[in-house]
């Protein structure tokens, strides 16, 4: 499925096109060279920390903020010279933003009705998405009588029903609380797949992006990490970030020397040029083992495991190895408690990374402390 | 959770403030307004409805205070429509300058209001500034007369004075309004103009209203404008009630009439605060 869609992004003309934008306030800059393509009917997750732009890059493209260089494209549409009241674009706000002195029919209506739609396609129109959003019964309610989830739905509702061809949602669900959040994730993805708007959604959640995107984007400091779909930012991640932000994983510095990848204790074969080389390993790709053989291509190390971490289904313990190395495993939960392990890994689930285009990454040793301390 | 003698230290001056300063003198303003005058000039303590008769008989009073009313609501509107722009200006594109503009709405504040009137006595007047300017130009050949002592100025110096207190609450109220409700706005499809009448412009109706009350009712009880720059035609009810107390000596009736227009200033008041009530959403 995802990788259907993604193949999709590539062979369709895009909904929507960012290219090279820019955005600075002052000297203070936020975005640097954004270029990204949304496809018709695709769910974009531009994923990132706070700080990072990612509501800025939704700002510029709903027209509130106008950037600094690089241009908006909408098929043959100029987007960026446009107002936000002439863009086919609508956003569902971080706090909803719903008008406090209309009742939740006349803010759905409010779009058709500054459109000057006839007044009997209003009446239908407001009627079915309130249905879709299961809100009809609170139709006459103020938004100050209504839950944050119903809140939540009315701005969806609000923003569907004036049929925009993107819709733009910032961080719509950090409000709810866990359960709530969960059921809207689900409930917002196929509303998503009912109606086949593309979105782009912007949120600090990796687990949310997950669970909801075609493809995430993944923003650092302004700047574009990885855009690929999620089983692919996990299992390839590009950057150290990328493999760090989304998931836990295992960092490890090596030196590739005549194809062999040297990481002291660890060391495997691999069709690489001579020099540093960043690896990420996923917890979940190490195995504790008893075996005496050895298959081919496996990688083994023995160590200490100095913490467990419960986390239910599974366990993330960390294992203290050789030569200072610390490798973050995650076994099937319930083993009891462990002392001296030998651990085992496919060279094959070690991804190659480059490190952080960005400048002020922290230095790989650091990152490689910091992964194993997140446990 | 605190105790009673630390509740009493709190509530009890206060209640001693409004009970000497407000309760009791209204209370005897109440009295009077039922007593009399005798002939020999000694208020007399019998009760009776003849001081509210007479404002209702004699045609002065009763069109004093009607033209009072149409003055303060001049003033109301005309306040209004400065206060507004100004507010609208400062609040949503003034950016950087917002706090300096607003300090320079607030300095007249600091000024008497005497040297204010006087100001406009000066700018005014058959030798004033505004005259000489007029006929220096050659755009009158002579002193325009119904610039100064007429209603007109009274309204012009009312305006000015009173557009500051209309401004500050139609200026809190658009400062509460969140911005994004704007950008929502603009993002279903709105216009700047749509957006201001559709959104903006009901959540400040508290703001309106409250404007609106302050400049009407300060300036239906002014009585320095009207004596310094009101002349005949301009004199309001307050100059009435001060010249009642003063040298007419009829306190009753000066009374009466205070009382009047306590019930209607209280009663706008109420109408005033049920609107911000029903306009106010947070």
């Amino acid at each position: 499925m995802t990788m259907t869609s993604a193949a999709d992004a590539g062979s369709r003309a895009p909904l929507l096109s960012i290219r090279k934008v820019a955005k600075h306030f002052g000297r203070n800059v936020v975005l640097r060279d954004i270029s990204l393509d949304v496809a018709e009917g695709e769910f974009l997750t531009i994923l990132g920390e706070s700080g990072s732009g990612k509501t800025t890059l939704l700002r510029i493209i709903a027209g509130f903020e106008r950037a600094s260089a690089g241009e908006l494209w909408m098929g043959e549409e100029r987007l960026d010279r446009q107002p936000p009241y002439r863009r086919r674009v609508n956003t569902v706000f971080q706090n909803y933003a719903l008008f406090p002195h209309l009742t939740v029919e006349q803010n759905v209506a409010y779009g058709l009705r500054v459109a000057k739609r006839p007044e009997a396609e209003i009446a239908s129109r407001v009627e079915e998405a309130l249905d879709k959003v299961k809100m009809a019964a609170y139709a006459k309610s103020k938004p100050s009588r209504i839950s944050g989830g119903q809140q939540q739905r009315i701005a969806l509702a609000r923003a569907l029903v004036n049929r925009p061809r993107l819709l733009l949602l910032d961080e719509p669900l950090s409000a709810l609380d866990a359960n709530l959040r969960r059921q809207m994730q689900v409930e917002l993805k196929s509303l998503q797949r009912e109606v086949g708007i593309s979105f782009i959604f912007v949120t600090h959640d990796q687990e949310e992006a997950m669970v909801m995107s075609d493809r995430i984007a993944l923003l650092r400091s302004g700047e574009l990490e990885q855009v690929a779909t999620p089983r692919e930012i996990y299992g390839r991640p590009a950057t150290a970030y990328a493999a760090q932000f989304i998931g836990h994983t295992n960092l490890l510095k090596c030196e590739v020397r005549g194809g062999m990848v040297r990481c002291a204790p660890l060391s495997w074969s691999a069709a690489l040029p001579d020099g540093p080389a960043l690896f990420s390993l996923r917890p979940e790709n190490i195995r504790m083992t008893t075996a005496s053989t050895t298959i081919a291509g496996s990688v083994r190390v023995r160590g200490k495991v100095s913490h467990q971490a419960f986390h239910g289904a599974t366990e993330l313990i960390r294992v203290e190895c050789r030569d200072g190395l610390v490798l973050v495993v995650r076994t099937p939960g319930g083993g009891g408690a462990l002392d001296e392990v030998e651990l085992e890994f496919c060279s094959t689930d070690a991804v190659l990374v480059r490190e952080s285009l960005v400048r002020e990454s922290p230095g790989r040793e650091s990152l490689v402390r910091e992964s194993a301390e997140r446990i | 959770m605190f105790s009673r003698a630390y509740k009493a230290a709190v509530t009890l001056p206060p209640l001693v403030w409004v009970t000497v300063f407000l309760l009791v003198p209204y209370g005897l303003m109440f009295c009077y307004s039922f007593w009399s005058v005798s002939e020999s000039q000694t208020i007399v303590h019998s009760w009776n409805l003849a001081n509210y008769r007479q404002l209702l008989k004699v045609d002065v009073y009763w069109q004093t205070l009607l033209r009072s009313m149409w003055i303060a609501a001049r003033v109301t509107i005309f306040s209004l429509l400065m206060g507004y722009p100004l507010a609208y200006f400062l609040s949503f594109y003034a950016g950087r300058r917002k706090d300096l503009l607003y300090q320079l709405v607030i300095i007249p504040l600091w000024v008497s209001y005497l040297v204010r009137a006087y100001a406009w006595k000066t700018i005014l007047g058959s030798d004033g500034v505004l005259n000489t300017l007029l006929q220096y130009v050659h755009l009158t050949r002579h002193p325009l007369e119904f610039l100064l002592y007429s209603p007109f100025a009274v309204v012009l110096t009312l305006t000015h004075i009173y557009t500051p207190f209309a401004f500050l609450p139609i200026y809190a109220a658009l400062e509460h309004i969140p911005r994004n409700l704007v950008e929502a706005s603009h993002d279903l499809g709105a216009t700047p103009g749509q957006t201001f009448w559709k959104v903006i412009f009901p959540l400040s109706i508290p703001g309106v209203a409250a404007g609106a009350t302050f400049a009407f009712v300060l300036s239906l009880g002014d009585f320095l404008a009207p004596l310094l720059l009101g002349g005949p035609s301009g004199i309001m009810i307050s100059n009435v009630v001060v010249s009642l107390f003063g040298a007419a000596y009829n306190w009753p009736l000066g009374a009466a009439i205070s009382l009047c227009m306590l019930v209607l200033v209280v009663s706008l008041l109420f109408f005033s605060e049920r609107l911000e009530k029903k306009w106010s959403f947070s």
